[in-house]
């Protein structure tokens, strides 16, 4: 545990380290920000019958900088260590492998964590200004963030695998984008099947991240999406590990 | 402290490591000599427990670098070639992770850090950021991390290549320091360096041990076969060289000239040494001698000779 917790700070003070990590928090506050007030606008305009939580998370704005955002908190944390020879460092410091895979996806899923925190500050604020409730219950938001969170853990953990392949950022940017994308868009597909009797619904259905974010936000909280992110992740993980260890062995 | 025995690497067909064999004892230090590609780097990445070998066993302290890999790695300091660092970090920043994460105990990071600093000669860039070090100094950090939280074996994998001759006379002098306490293995280019500091050579050649003694017997072996140098003026180079060629001892003779004198280069039987013989021939004939003297073999001819004259 304790390694555990030196290699994970070392992850977190390289993320913030760089630049990138400011760009990338700055921009996707900003959209964001937009994406809030598009959902409150939408219910200004009486388009809608939903609460602001379920307004802010069910926004085409919301999917956008959800999906782009793993390349970035991604990318760097396997590839620049293969590129800079790093790892030759790290591992001959007596570490187990598997506590390093597993202090660089904490990093990189608590850069997601900071990215996605200001974001209660917009119900916040919502609330303190207008007086009203942001979220029908409680139950909103703790549905809404944990979603969240199980989400960013899987699609974290294929970033990381896609980083764990390559010694070059760029290639692990595009791996992991398009994984990410072809399993987001293939859960797209439960909404253009008929209705009832397809199995394919039923299939896509259940790891649909559109569909989970439906429930969640309204604070149904379903044990299968928890099963699937949760059993997935560590899959993935486990997958890391063994290209990792694969790469250099082979090197 | 180390001990190797049938160590192989293969990179698909290609062997880079082929079957070797050697023992290092504790407070020695060894130096790894031998061309581009012979195996040299795959040899000590092994050592350190960063490539698990194809076949083979290597022991650090008892402990087996594979089946036994975190327990070997904490008796280990290791400086990979081209010393790459966190260049995020600065220096007192980096070296207090890299000892915390090697299990330096936190009450004596402190001490720990500023002995390797003193040490390395650091305490002037405690501050800065690596990425703005010359490469001087980012060996030298290289070196303290290597060292921060005191091995028993330190593997040194070309410390002083790309520095300036003052930075290579300091790493050298602080590799000499630390022999009190550490076990070093040490791969470089420069054979000065191995002569001065190495207690063993181990030569090694497209993955083979070709040699492994101390500095001084590699040389006796090859001094045998030495030659001697004789610089007299002589009235006819020609005839001289053939009256010298049948002296006892000496094998062949090649001249050369300089103005008046000729400068005879003879190539003496083995266990021979003809100076004395050549000196009374000389009196005899009367030839003023301006040298008459037999250069020490150098390290560099047994590089030469046992790797077939390869490239250093």
């Amino acid at each position: 545990m304790g390694r555990f917790f030196i290699l994970f700070r070392r992850e977190v003070a390289s993320t913030f380290h760089q630049p990138i990590a400011y760009v990338v928090l700055f921009f996707f506050l900003v959209i964001t920000g937009f994406n809030f007030h598009a959902g409150i606008t939408m219910l200004n305009n009486g388009r809608g019958t939903t609460t602001v939580v379920e307004a802010f998370f069910n926004t085409m704005y919301f999917w956008f900088p959800f999906l782009l955002v793993f390349p970035f908190t991604t990318m760097r944390v396997f590839a620049e260590e293969s590129k800079m020879g790093t790892i030759e460092m790290l591992m001959t410091a007596p570490v187990r492998d598997s506590q390093v895979v597993l202090a660089k996806y904490a990093g990189a899923l608590f850069f997601y964590l900071v990215l996605w925190a200001p974001s209660l500050l917009y119900f916040v604020t919502f609330q303190t200004i207008t007086g009203m409730n942001a979220a029908g219950a409680a139950g909103s938001y703790i549905g809404a963030y944990s979603i969240l969170i199980m989400m960013g853990m899987l699609y974290t953990s294929i970033g990381c695998l896609a980083s764990a392949l390559t010694d070059n950022q760029i290639v692990a940017a595009m791996i992991s984008f398009a994984a990410i994308l072809a399993l987001f868009f293939l859960g797209l597909l439960s909404f253009i099947m008929p209705a009832t009797g397809s199995i394919l619904r039923e299939v896509t259905y259940y790891f649909s991240p559109i569909e989970h974010m439906v429930d969640f936000s309204r604070g149904i909280v379903d044990t299968r999406p928890v099963v699937f992110y949760i059993s997935s992740t560590l899959l993935v993980l486990f997958a890391t590990l063994h290209v990792f260890q694969y790469r250099r062995w082979k090197s | 402290m180390v001990k190797v025995e049938k160590l192989t690497k293969k990179f698909g067909a290609n062997t880079a490591v082929d079957s070797i064999n050697f023992e290092v004892q504790k407070g020695e230090i060894v130096g790894f000599l031998g061309p581009n590609g012979a195996g040299k780097s795959t040899t000590m990445k092994m050592l350190a427990g960063f490539l698990p070998p194809t076949s083979g066993t290597a022991e650090i302290a008892g402990c087996d670098v594979f089946t036994d890999s975190l327990r070997a790695r904490e008796h280990i300091g290791y400086m990979p070639e081209n010393v790459p660092l966190y260049t995020d970090m600065r220096v007192s920043e980096f070296l207090r992770y890299r000892a915390s994460l090697k299990g330096v105990p936190g009450r004596r990071l402190r001490d720990r850090i500023s002995d390797v600093l003193e040490l390395c000669g650091l305490e002037d860039v405690e501050k800065k950021i690596i990425s703005r070090l010359s490469k001087g100094y980012r060996q030298r950090v290289g070196l303290a991390d290597a060292m921060v939280h005191e091995p028993d074996l330190l593997i040194l994998d070309e410390p002083t290549i790309g520095l300036d001759p003052n930075q290579i006379r300091l790493v050298r002098d602080l590799i000499r320091n630390l022999r009190r306490h550490h076990t070093i293995l040490i791969s470089t280019h420069i054979l000065p360096e191995v002569e001065m500091l190495c207690s063993r050579v181990i030569i090694i050649n497209k993955g083979r041990i070709e040699a492994l003694d101390t500095p001084q017997n590699l040389r006796a072996r090859l001094g045998q076969e030495g030659h001697v140098l004789f610089d007299a003026r002589v009235p006819d180079a020609r005839v001289a060289a053939a009256e010298l060629r049948k002296l006892e001892g000496v094998q062949t003779v090649n001249i050369r000239n300089d103005g008046p004198w000729s400068i005879f280069k003879i190539q003496c039987t083995p266990g021979h040494d003809p100076r004395e013989t050549i000196y009374q021939f000389a009196v005899e004939k009367s030839w003023p001698v301006r040298e008459l003297s037999r250069p020490p073999v150098s390290l560099e001819q047994v590089f030469a000779e046992v790797t077939n004259g390869e490239e250093l």
